[in-house]
């Protein structure tokens, strides 16, 4: 084991007189020499145990010591040299406070105050407590590592301790350090010592000026089911609309409906964004809906109940779903009531062309025609009649289509669409032959005709009408 | 559908040594504890342990029941307990409710967990608040890396993504770090690194740290050159849907630890079959990397050969079949028995896409990522809502409209959010605060189109001109990093001219030739460049955290392109998918590289997106 010796022994001797004085002058100068003589007192008392491996590095010096730690922290800065790849440079994008301090820093540089409520000389009792504590008490801190060394310790799984981290400052030395080394682990299990050790108000203050510690804290306050903490942490944060959010995420672990009104009720209050609080009071009203609708078609009186049978509860459902739900079971209702359509449209402000979408589902499963008809019926001011939809009329089809609708209907509404190719290539696709036959023929593409007619069975109706046309001399066919 | 590429490629390294390592590594841990014991094992590490020991091996270090990890109360009665597990606190305070409830009923048994891949000082404090640490021991079991093919290593830790991506939680980087520490030292040394991303730098940086500390034997190195690529560099690639067989497969069947379970509807029998899908199925190896639309065409081809195969045996003497037996049968049963999986499976996806309109969802997608005609694809998606079709899907346009718009119009945003919650649940407030957060899909602020550049050059004209410049910059502003990134680095080939899928002629053959995904062109330029030079502009627009490093001691021999110089380590950190390795395996071929994938999870778009739901408790 090779050992430094004291370099100077004026210096070893003197202290033990002057080092426990407290000069007037704080200039860096006396800091050092002070340093130094502390140093060195402590090397002596290393000479008295000298059996505690614990205390000596992997370099055989004493850790503790000035120089070791000096040494430690230039190794880290140290980069490639002999070793075979370089440190790259990892700048945070997120501010980091008061970080990248350590001891031989301290020394060094300028003082650096952290805190400004710190008190005159508790930087240098923060940075190098052991330089001020009679020599009696050194031997307990010869076993303390210096943040660096204790997250070193922490990142490989050996024992260590985090008691001794009792100012602040040395507390958020240890976090700045942990953050710096960028394992997510260490910091997690620094933070858990500052959460115990710390009061909250400080520790909030603390951890706005750290993103990367924030951030760690919350997701920890999140695993650990925190709630009470995490909202206030957010309110102290000013971050209202992440408090509402989080508030509002508790209604997804209330089962009971009845709970689950009452709760997403007193949500309403909370501070969201102009939009989610829109959102948060169509939750509450829709819920609230639900359950009146609930307690009714629950028994299930009414025919259409026994003729199709509900498969689940409307609870807790979407409210298109609601709105399907209520142009199913409750087609036709007066506006009064809270469970008809048009009530439901109007108060979620639902689009038309999502309203038309949503009932056309409906009456089509149904099968009701007759509905589907009128959901696209306008009367002109003649009081003639004209389908119109906000919707493309080959969405109409292919919704009708899904819903197993027959020919004749698919045909009707076929023929609205405008466009031509659609047409035809929606006609091909679900084989209405008609109307195939009728664009052909007014496109007056006689070619194409002849190539359809080999899709046709022989002698059908549809051959016939091709038949005719083809010999219809009038057509004036384009090819 | 043979490829022509470059034939000499070098040999892969051989990856089943990582699984015997993890197997002896468990064996010793489970040795350590003697005597009957039951074993609890986290649901997620089921497949996992599948992979690399079975119930015997288990059994024969005296594991007498086995158990799935279900948060609720358990009936063993057992006097050792061994848990199995990720370090998840939820799992660790099960654990300790367990031993307090057999204290509180006198009840003595000995407890154990076994985190994998590594413990949380995080779980350990629950332990500790619980009262039950020293009650309960724990180790870890530091099994980092499953090789799932060839050509695939899986961290399997789809925590990843969301623990790092969204929450910002940093946990995983020293997982990520020795993954890649245990590679080094089995097949390194590297002799360089590039890589991309906040977290790639931290991995790194750890990697290179536990590299410090311990002793590489010089040896001949395998795998010769690293590229780390966080996951957020590109999002675009993952939210596409995917078209080449392996990555259909995935999103219809989902492939889960390299195996696949296919239902009656594919194997055309009242049972469901699991089946490992790698490169030792000789008929997927065959047809992974293809676009689907030549999958069909393959198989019915092999079909007819099979056939032939089979009708030699007419006309055959007694000897001559008895040879026929003996050697070929066997061989053609099974490739008999695969091929009908993969057709049955081909038409399962067939029968599934044409359902849900894709040549449709596929034609807005490519739309989005040529900026063409946006107006009709926020109609798409705005139907696509209303019908209330696939809710994952409807997200995952949303995000691909705001990535590749470089955010939403707030009109449009207020507008389809609305409808989105109306849809599928107002509780989805919370998946687009998060999809907010992680900046998948975002409203463009007035304020951010302002540049730099613009008001320097306000403060030059007066008032009246600088309005009008403003509307000018904003729409030039408005043009995202993407469409930026795309044009750069030519994502999007020429429209118009034909693409013929049967032979790629790039890698954007994954997508129908309609766009070559971002992060593999990323290393594709760099390992042209051998570094980032001349992507400076690239790099600015993807918000930097570039590197390229070279070991120090073996620089001289990395400019050689000896074989392992041509293996390439991926390490996708947040998950890669598998239309990525097929682009990779292209690329590889193409220019006489292997690359080797990293990836802390195969991932899609689903699997992405479902990550960020926040709609159940």
């Amino acid at each position: 084991m090779t050992r430094p010796k004291p370099e100077d022994d004026e210096y070893w001797n003197s202290s033990k007189f002057s080092a426990f004085t407290f000069d007037d002058e704080d200039d860096e100068f006396t800091k050092m020499k002070e340093s130094k003589r502390a140093v060195n007192s402590m090397l002596v008392d290393d000479d008295d145990d000298d059996d505690d491996v614990e205390k000596v590095s992997w370099s055989g010096e004493p850790i503790g010591s000035i120089s070791w730690s000096v040494k430690e922290t230039a190794s880290s800065i140290r980069s490639s040299g002999e070793q075979s790849f370089p440190k790259i440079d990892i700048t945070p994008s997120l501010p980091k406070q008061g970080s990248g301090y350590s001891l031989s820093s301290l020394f060094k540089g300028k003082q650096q105050v952290i805190c400004c409520s710190a008190f005159t000389d508790t930087s240098v009792r923060a940075y190098a407590p052991e330089l001020r504590k009679p020599k009696s008490e050194c031997k307990d801190y010869m076993s303390d590592w210096s943040p660096e060394e204790t997250v070193r310790r922490m990142r490989k799984g050996k024992v260590f301790s985090l008691e001794r981290f009792r100012s602040l400052q040395e507390k958020l030395l240890l976090l700045d350090e942990a953050v710096s080394e960028n394992d997510g682990n260490v910091i997690t299990a620094v933070l858990i010592y500052l959460k115990k050790s710390l009061s909250k108000e400080i520790l909030f203050r603390e951890l706005m000026l750290r993103e990367i510690a924030l951030r760690h804290y919350v997701h920890y306050l999140k695993e650990m089911g925190e709630q009470k903490l995490l909202v206030e942490l957010m309110k102290a944060l000013g971050r209202t609309d992440d408090m509402a959010l989080m508030q509002y995420k508790e209604h997804l672990n209330i089962k009971d409906e009845g709970q689950r009104r009452d709760f997403l009720k007193n949500c309403l209050s909370l501070p969201f964004s102009q939009d989610d609080a829109i959102h948060v009071q169509d939750h509450y009203t829709l819920l609230e809906r639900q359950i009146i609708i609930e307690a009714n078609d629950k028994r299930g009186d009414a025919e259409i109940f026994k003729k199709f049978p509900r498969k689940a509860s409307i609870l807790n459902m979407p409210i298109i779903t609601t709105l399907y739900y209520s142009c199913f079971y409750h087609y036709g209702e007066s506006d009064g009531t809270f469970s008809s359509p048009a009530n439901i449209r109007k108060t979620f402000r639902i689009s038309e062309k999502q309203y038309i979408l949503t009932a056309l589902g409906a009456r089509a499963k149904l099968k009701s025609w007759f509905d589907v008809d009128s959901l696209f019926n306008t009367k002109n001011w003649l009081g003639y009649t004209k389908k119109r939809s906000p919707i493309g009329f080959h969405r109409v089809v292919d919704i009708l289509q899904k819903n197993n609708a027959p020919v004749q209907v698919l045909q009707e509404y076929m023929n609205l669409i405008d466009d031509p190719e659609l047409k035809l290539s929606l006609a091909q696709k679900y084989k209405c032959h008609d109307i195939v036959i009728d664009t052909y023929r007014d496109l007056k593409d006689r070619q194409q005709l002849i190539v359809y007619r080999g899709k046709v069975e022989r002698g059908s109706k549809e051959d016939k009408k091709i038949e005719e046309l083809l010999c219809n001399m009038q057509i004036r066919w384009k090819n | 559908m043979a490829h022509t590429g470059r034939r000499d490629a070098p040999e892969l390294p051989d990856f089943s040594l990582l699984k015997r390592l993890a197997r002896d590594q468990l064996i010793y841990l489970l040795e350590q504890l003697p005597g009957k014991k039951d074993l609890f094992i986290d649901a997620d590490l089921m497949s996992l342990l599948d992979r690399i020991a079975n119930v015997t091996t288990l059994k024969q270090h005296e594991v007498d029941k086995l158990y799935k990890v279900e948060l609720k109360p358990i009936v063993s009665t057992s006097d050792q307990l061994c848990f199995l597990i990720r370090p998840r606190i939820q799992t660790v305070k099960w654990i300790a409710d367990i031993v307090n409830s057999d204290k509180a009923s006198g009840r003595f048994r000995r407890y154990k967990i076994i985190f994998t891949p590594q413990k949380f000082y995080a779980c350990e404090t629950v332990l500790e608040e619980q009262g039950v640490y020293g009650d309960v021991t724990t180790d870890e079991w530091a099994f980092y890396l499953l090789p799932l093919d060839d050509d695939i290593i899986s961290l399997e830790l789809p925590e990843f993504f969301r623990d790092n991506f969204l929450e910002g939680d940093q946990r995983w980087v020293t997982t990520a770090g020795s993954a890649l520490r245990l590679v080094y030292s089995l097949y390194g040394p590297f002799s360089k690194v590039y890589g991309i991303g906040r977290c790639a730098k931290m991995v790194y940086e750890s990697w290179r740290d536990q590299v410090e500390d311990g002793e590489q034997k010089a040896r001949q190195p395998e795998i010769g050159n690293v590229f780390l690529i966080d996951r957020d560099v590109d999002f675009v690639t993952p939210l596409c849907s995917q078209v080449v067989y392996e990555g259909l497969v995935d999103d219809i069947f989902r492939i889960k630890c390299g195996s696949v379970e296919f239902g009656p509807e594919v194997t055309s029998s009242d049972k469901s079959l699991k089946v490992m899908v790698n490169s030792q199925d000789k008929v997927f190896n065959e047809i992974r990397n293809e676009h689907f639309s030549n999958v069909f065409g393959f198989l019915s081809q092999k079909a007819r050969n099979l056939q032939t195969a089979y009708d030699k045996r007419r006309g055959m003497d007694i000897q001559q079949m008895k040879t026929f037996v003996s050697e070929e049968l066997k061989g053609l049963k099974q490739e008999h028995r695969l091929l009908s999986l993969h057709i049955g499976a081909s038409e399962c996806i067939m029968k599934k896409k044409t359902k849900q309109d894709f040549q449709e969802l596929l034609k807005t997608e490519h739309s989005l990522l040529e900026g063409f005609e946006v107006r009709e694809c926020i109609s798409f998606i705005e139907e696509h809502i209303n019908r209330q079709i696939s809710m994952i899907d409807s997200l995952r346009l949303l995000c691909l409209l705001s990535i590749t718009e470089n955010g939403l119009l707030p009109k449009d945003y207020r507008s389809l959010k609305a409808q989105y919650l109306q849809s599928y649940g107002i509780e989805h407030l919370l998946t687009f605060a998060n999809l907010k957060q992680i900046g998948l899909l975002v409203e463009q602020q007035p304020g951010e189109t302002l540049t730099v550049m613009e008001s320097k050059v306000g403060k030059l004209v007066n008032d009246k001109t600088a309005g009008k410049l403003t509307d000018a910059f904003s729409s030039l502003a408005k043009k995202s990093n993407f469409r930026a990134l795309s044009k750069r680095l030519v994502l999007i080939p020429k429209s118009g001219e034909e693409y013929d899928l049967r032979v790629p002629r790039d890698m954007a053959y994954i997508f129908s030739g309609a766009y070559i995904p971002l992060s593999c062109k990323l290393i594709e330029q760099v390992l042209e460049r051998d570094g980032w030079t001349g992507l400076e502009e690239v790099t600015r627009m993807l918000n930097g955290h570039e590197f390229a490093v070279t070991g120090g001691t073996n620089g001289t021999e990395a400019r050689i392109k000896t074989d392992p110089q041509r293996i390439i380590l991926v390490m996708f950190l947040g998950g890669c998918t598998y239309s990525e390795i097929s682009a990779l395996r292209f690329l590889g071929r193409e220019k006489g590289y292997k690359f080797i994938v990293l990836t802390t999870a195969i991932t899609n778009s689903a699997r992405l997106l479902e990550a960020l739901l926040d709609n159940h408790a």
